[in-house]
Parts: C-alpha cells; sequence; structure tokens
C-alpha cells in the first residue's frame, strides 16, 4: 500500500490466491523477496526487482541438503497405552515445510528462517543459500544427526505454524545487528531467542530472565516460546519481545530479559511486536486476549505503546473498532517506520496511522489473512 | 514418445507448457520428470521434494493408474502413454 495524496491506497504487487508469509525488502539492493507457501507445490523464494510489478522464482530454492535430519516428536493411536495414543521420537529426514521470515546484513547476506528449524545463509545476494549447520546441528537439538539416532534429546520443540502438518520447531525472527553485523539473533517457536556473536559460527541461548509459565521447569535454558523480536535499529542494546507467556523488553542486547506484562491492561499476550528505530524504550504491540482465546480483548481492537521501556503503557483505540472487532494479528503483520504505524490481521483488515497509534485509519477490511506488514 | 497433461494450475508457473503438446523420451515416472525439468527448469521441485518424493499434494498417474513408487517414482512407461500430473484433491 501507499500514500496517494491524503489516502493510503492498496493495491495488489502479485502472487493472487498464493500464501505469501513474508515479504521483504533487501535494504542493500532493493530486490524485494516474497516466501511463499504454494500448499500442494512447497515452499518457493519470489524476488521482484522492479517494485513488485514482475516477479519470477528466484534461481536458487531453499532445500535441505542430503542427510540433514532432526528429532520429531509424532503422536500416534496406541491401544495397549492407558491414554489411547503414544509418543514416538525418532530422527527424521528433513524437507521444507514452510520458509517463515528473511532477513538481509550488508556484503551480500541473506538469511532465511523456516520449518523445520533451519537457518539458510547466503552470502552472495541470494545467488546460493546453504543450511547453518552449526545451529542445524546444536547440541541443544541431539547434536549432528547426520547418521546414526541421536544420543540426546532435542530440547526445541514444535509449532502448529507448519504447512507440512509436522510439529516441528521453526525460525520466526531474525536479527543481524545493526552495531555489528557478524551478530545474528534468531527467535524459534519452541526454543526461545538465540544468538551467534561470530556470524553464525557458534550458537547459544539468550533466554535468561524469561519464564515459561506453562511448564513444570519454568527457567529451564530452552524451550520457551519466544513469538517475535525486534531490536532498535540505533539503540540495538534495546531488544523487545512478545511471548507466549508475556512481553519481555531487554536494555543489555538480549543478555538478560525484563517481563514487562502488565496483564490487567491488556498486555500480556499475542504475536507482534515493533520498536521505534531511534526511540529504543518505544515499542508498539497488538495484545490478544490470551493463549485460550486468540482474539482481541472483549471485541475492542487496540495497540498497546510504551514509551518508557515497558514500565507504563497506553491504549490506542481512536480509529479502531471497538465493537465486535475480534481480530488477531500475526508475528510478521505490526510494524513501524518514522511514526508511522501499520498492521493487518488474519481476518483481513488493514490499519495505518502516521501519529505514533494515535489515531488509526483503515485501508481496508476485505483481504486475505494478513501475514506479513512491512515498510519499504 | 510419452505424452505429459498437466494441471492447469502449473501454466501459471510455467507458461512454457501451455498449449502445446509436451512430450519426452523416458521408460520411468523418473525420467519423465527429469526430462521435463530440461523443458520447464524449477518445475522438479514443484512435483518432488528434496528427497525425490512425490509431494503430498500431487498426483501423477500413467494413463488411468495412479503410481504406485511415489519415494523413487520407479513405475514403467511404455511408448505412446500419457502421463497426468495433477495436483491432488486433499479437501475443499
Amino acid at each position: 500500500m501507499e500514500r496517494v495524496g491524503s489516502q493510503w491506497v492498496a493495491k495488489l504487487a502479485g502472487h493472487a490466491g498464493t500464501g505469501v508469509n513474508f515479504v521483504a525488502r533487501d535494504p542493500y539492493t532493493g530486490r524485494l523477496w516474497a516466501l511463499l507457501g504454494h500448499g500442494h507445490w512447497g515452499a518457493k523464494l519470489s524476488v521482484s526487482d522492479d517494485g513488485g510489478a514482475t516477479w519470477a522464482d528466484n534461481a536458487a530454492q531453499i532445500r535441505y541438503p542430503e542427510g540433514a535430519r532432526f528429532i520429531a516428536q509424532d503422536m500416534y493411536e496406541d491401544a495397549g497405552s492407558e491414554f489411547g495414543v503414544g509418543v514416538n521420537i525418532s530422527t527424521k529426514p528433513a524437507t521444507l515445510q514452510e520458509l517463515w521470515v528473511i532477513g538481509f546484513g550488508p556484503g551480500g547476506r541473506v538469511l532465511v528462517g523456516t520449518i523445520p528449524g533451519g537457518l539458510f545463509e547466503s552470502h552472495d545476494g541470494g545467488a546460493t543459500f546453504a543450511l547453518n549447520r552449526p545451529l542445524w546441528d546444536h547440541e541443544s537439538r541431539g547434536g549432528d544427526l547426520t547418521s546414526g539416532e541421536a544420543e540426546r534429546e532435542t530440547q526445541w520443540f514444535g509449532t502448529p505454524a507448519s504447512e507440512g502438518g509436522d510439529f516441528a520447531a521453526g525460525i520466526h525472527s531474525i536479527v543481524v545487528d545493526s552495531a555489528n553485523p557478524e551478530r545474528l539473533l534468531l527467535a524459534v517457536s519452541t526454543a526461545g531467542v538465540i544468538e551467534s556473536a561470530d556470524g553464525g559460527r557458534t550458537w547459544r541461548s539468550r533466554n535468561k530472565g524469561m519464564r515459561k509459565d506453562h511448564s513444570p521447569e519454568p527457567e529451564a535454558e530452552w524451550g520457551h516460546d519466544t513469538h517475535y523480536i525486534e531490536q532498535c535499529q540505533h539503540q540495538p542494546q534495546h531488544i523487545w519481545q512478545q511471548n507466549h507467556a508475556g512481553v519481555y523488553y531487554s536494555n543489555d542486547g538480549a543478555e538478560s530479559w525484563q517481563k514487562v506484562s502488565v496483564p490487567e491492561q491488556g498486555v500480556h499476550f499475542g504475536f507482534p511486536v515493533t520498536v521505534d528505530a531511534h526511540e529504543g524504550r518505544r515499542a508498539w504491540l497488538v495484545p490478544a486476549r490470551g493463549d485460550n482465546q486468540r482474539t482481541a480483548i472483549d471485541g475492542g481492537l487496540f495497540v498497546a505503546r510504551t514509551d518508557d521501556g515497558g514500565q507504563s503503557w497506553t491504549q490506542q483505540r481512536k480509529g479502531l473498532p471497538q465493537g465486535n472487532a475480534w481480530d488477531v494479528v500475526y508475528r510478521h503483520a505490526l510494524a513501524n517506520d518514522a511514526g508511522c504505524v501499520a498492521f493487518g490481521s488474519t481476518t483481513g483488515n488493514l490499519y495505518v496511522s502516521e501519529d505514533g497509534g494515535e489515531s488509526w485509519t483503515t485501508v481496508g477490511n476485505n483481504f486475505p489473512p494478513i501475514y506479513s506488514v512491512r515498510f519499504g | 514418445m510419452i505424452t505429459l497433461q498437466f494441471t492447469r494450475h502449473l501454466f501459471s508457473f510455467f507458461p512454457q507448457l501451455e498449449g502445446r503438446v509436451v512430450q519426452v523420451e523416458a521408460q520411468s515416472v523418473a525420467e519423465v520428470v527429469r526430462a521435463l525439468e530440461a523443458l520447464a527448469p524449477g518445475i522438479g521441485f514443484y512435483l518432488l521434494d528434496e528427497l525425490g518424493r512425490v509431494r503430498t499434494h500431487v498426483n501423477i498417474f500413467v494413463g488411468p493408474d495412479r503410481i504406485r513408487d511415489r519415494k523413487t517414482l520407479s513405475d514403467r512407461v511404455q511408448p505412446g502413454d500419457t502421463v497426468w500430473i495433477l495436483q491432488a484433491l486433499s479437501g475443499g
């Protein structure tokens, strides 16, 4: 969509009728990337060099290499069990189920996060991609599974977002540190936040301070259900996280997290978060009621904004529907740029604010489910 | 020669296959897909996954018979056969 005169106007920019999980522009090349989910035909990377007028499949597609396996946990019918079901833990060959997120760095770096749990890297602008093996073979996932059975259990669990049906983990957030492009942060459903300080050669968890309220081991190193993370571009030590178990904020570059949920103000559960590019304490969320009711709260849609690192929140409702509005906004469908904030919901509503969320304009109400809103 | 018939859906990705008779030389369905890849680069990954298996929601028929080997596509084809490459109707 773009501003034409005094109005925001949406137009179709390709891929009509195709599932699109994420769209973003590589700021280093200007190229548009769309992460497609064709259903029948699998997930595909599509690119446009003319601003979306024409698209083509990228010459290099994302493919798991031969021998890439992961630990899967599948439930099956088991008449002999008192529960009627059993869980089969096995190592399975990986095939691409979903392209979920793409990130960019200087020097031709393109990073793609997938289900099941793959980080694919390009150092040549997307001409070639390779699976990041140090992360794929990380000890938290059972180590190198190229041959033989796993000697350790995986601490990564699944996401229901997979199109392929397997309950496998997925990488949905990629941060290339704006101050140091060798530093990468990922977030995984379900594992948590993961950091590499050396360009992807080694990885470690960054989940200190997070609590899994839904787990018997709430402070375990792994297994956190981060829904999305975003870094402040010009104050990169400020990082925000919407988690299944609340809203978290870090002012030390994800070394530690502080829970800043205020459930009585509706700030707790949701999927997306976006942070101002210059003021790292300013962030926006679109809250939902909770994991047992993934809708807007009490039928009134609002955006929650903080300017002080989550110490206080303002509910921004002006211009948003306040009756029978049950929209839910997914993790990639909220973004901001220079005071302009926009979000889209799975019920096909698209809203934009030009005053930091103080007031909102409806761009349209009849879109398909909206999975990705980015400025660019 | 083996004659190929496609679901129209594939023409939106591979327009070079539309409006023409597509024929290839092959002795198995795997060879059919390999020959097709030469005519429409990239189509193999639309039909098969990284392991070379037919995607869950894709169906391939030789004449009236759905292929049996969805893992390596070893089903044989004979000169004069028609191979149908279709999207499975998987509900809805």
